[in-house]
């Protein structure tokens, strides 16, 4: 040792965080300029799990590309599943029967939540609490459980065909998933306990990470990180697609813009989910899960159709532009987290590291799916 | 309606009302969606279509105004969306090899219960493609154009960084090109 390193004041240094992390869950890297603890600059590299989805779903039939959107988002991979069916069905007519549409609905709410109940306790664990990930864990295996036998995978599904379902729900199904809503809200007073109140949980959050409105509307942001900045917007409700105007759920929005603002927002999502689960099965009509007349091979009529979904982590878009052939002549993927994450290199200047790896966090990041 | 304003804002770019015509691809689709799985879609012969406003059924395309203009127009267009409170959704492009031609696609919407999905097109050559950047506008726009860029090669003209996002940083090719060969 030659003695103490003198950093000149103004003086900064190079920080890379990631592309092998563990507070970026996942291969992203940020190269921020640092003035001691303090980013003065940031910026996102993105590309290390990149596998061009695009190109594969133009060389690829539409029902050959499905299975590559759950590899997009694996934590809530049924929305993304969601979205590329109503596409096709949309753009090629296929009419879907209401049991398959409610029975969409209903896994794609349980996805969601075991979606948000991973991204709590991987949320906690960054600020420094172990615990709840293990509780949150057991509770999502509750839903991959359900989910495995009616989907036959656990993470990557390939569950909805165009017009309809793979296979039908059954009782196992509808009781596990009865039992498991009492439970659900059970448990989520028991995080509420744990967490939200706890005095280090709440230093870290409130009033840190500001996303405002406005940077959320330059920068094409959705879901939580909307709603956590006071934007009322949810594709279910805004644009509601499949049966979910037939629902009676609330979009819960905080004004605080801060990352405690994020939390709550996904915190009562879950109840929500929960609601339109319930509802779901009261209301499950009898009948066919696939329509009678389908298309043996898809070909959609020339154009240019979009679709969003609202998926555990926003507005999720697809874009198909058809030429009349059994491939899409352009297949464009408009993901939520893309646009979550655009953001952060302005949102983070100027503060902490510390704070803006919470902030991270909070945008509920899968990596996969920004690169796709 | 937030629809119909907008749609004559964007309207007022285009001095001649002329252009607005259906497209003839438009019907196609929609007599196609009436008979079901019978798609065999209705041969009537191509024309490019002109630069102007339409609008569209919103259940069957899944948005509501579709403007095709100018690369020179672009900007004026997408400051009026800025002043109606759009965010911006997404941007991409298509390669229309057949007519040479390569066409940059920006995806407006609103935080609003008022749907008003916006889709704005412009084509320039594919020889040469050069469209100026919004992202001065839209900030968020920027990783768009970059990787619009990496996939098929369009100069964003202004953009502060156009280097490759999701491509390796020596990436020389543009894979979403349809003469694109691994």
């Amino acid at each position: 040792m030659s003695g103490p390193i003198h950093i000149q004041p103004g003086e900064t240094f190079t920080l890379n965080v990631g592309p092998q992390h563990p507070a970026t869950h996942g291969v992203l890297r940020v190269k921020m300029e640092m003035d001691g603890e303090y980013i003065v600059k940031a910026e996102t590299v993105l590309g290390y799990i990149h596998r061009m989805h695009e190109l594969m779903g133009e060389n690829r039939t539409y029902p050959q590309v499905l299975p590559n959107l759950s590899r997009l988002d694996y934590l809530g991979a049924l929305g993304y599943t969601h979205a590329h069916v109503l596409a096709v069905e949309r753009a090629a007519g296929i009419e879907v029967p209401e049991r398959a549409e409610y029975i969409r609905a209903i896994t794609v709410e349980l996805n969601r939540i075991a979606s948000h109940l991973f991204w709590f306790g991987a949320f906690v664990m960054d600020l420094g609490g172990f615990t709840p990930l293990m509780y949150a864990i057991e509770d999502r295996e509750y839903i991959l459980d359900m989910l495995e036998a009616v989907t036959g995978s656990r993470l990557t599904y390939c569950y909805y065909r165009f017009g309809g379902l793979y296979n039908d729900i059954d009782d196992d199904f509808i009781d596990a998933a009865k039992a498991f809503i009492p439970r659900m809200r059970r448990q989520l007073k028991k995080y509420d306990a744990l967490v939200t109140g706890n005095i280090i949980f709440e230093k870290r959050l409130k009033d840190i990470g500001p996303i405002s409105a406005e940077m959320c509307r330059k920068y094409g942001a959705s879901g939580p990180v909307a709603r956590g900045a006071g934007i009322d917007f949810d594709v279910r409700k805004n644009e509601p697609y499949s049966v979910y105007s037939e629902f009676d759920f609330d979009v819960p929005v905080y004004h605080e813009c801060d990352s405690l603002a994020r939390y709550m927002v996904r915190m009562d999502e879950m109840e929500q989910s929960l609601r339109i689960i319930e509802q779901g099965l009261e209301k499950l009509p009898d009948g066919p899960i696939m329509p009678k007349k389908k298309p043996k091979l898809i070909k959609p009529p020339k154009g240019d159709y979009y679709q969003a979904v609202e998926t555990a982590r926003g507005s999720f878009g697809i874009r198909i532009v058809s030429d009349g052939t059994k491939n899409a002549y352009r297949f464009k993927l408009r993901s939520p987290t893309y646009s979550n994450m655009s953001l952060f290199d302005e949102a983070c200047e100027g503060m902490m590291i510390m704070d803006a790896l919470a902030m991270m966090g909070s945008l509920d990041l899968v990596i996969p799916e920004i690169d796709r | 309606m937030i629809k119909d304003t907008v749609r004559q804002a964007l309207q007022d770019l285009f001095p001649d009302p002329e252009p607005v015509i259906e497209e003839p691809v438009v019907e196609a689709a929609e007599g196609d969606e009436a008979d079901g799985d019978k798609k065999k879609p209705a041969k009537k012969k191509e024309e490019p279509r002109v630069n102007g406003v339409l609008e569209r059924d919103h259940a069957e395309h899944g948005y509501d105004i579709d403007v095709q203009l100018e690369p020179g127009e672009l900007l004026a267009a997408i400051m009026i969306l800025d002043k109606a409170g759009f965010f911006i959704e997404a941007v991409t492009g298509v390669d229309w090899i057949k007519e040479d031609q390569l066409e940059a696609v920006y995806d407006f919407s609103r935080y609003d219960f008022d749907v008003c999905r916006v889709v704005i097109r412009t084509r320039t050559p594919r020889s040469n493609p050069i469209i100026p950047t919004i992202s001065k506008i839209y900030p968020g726009a920027n990783w768009h154009e970059r990787e619009t860029h990496d996939f098929f090669g369009i100069k964003f003209d202004g953009h502060p960084h156009l280097i490759p996002l999701l491509l390796p940083e020596d990436a020389d090719f543009h894979p979403l090109l349809k003469d694109f060969k691994p």
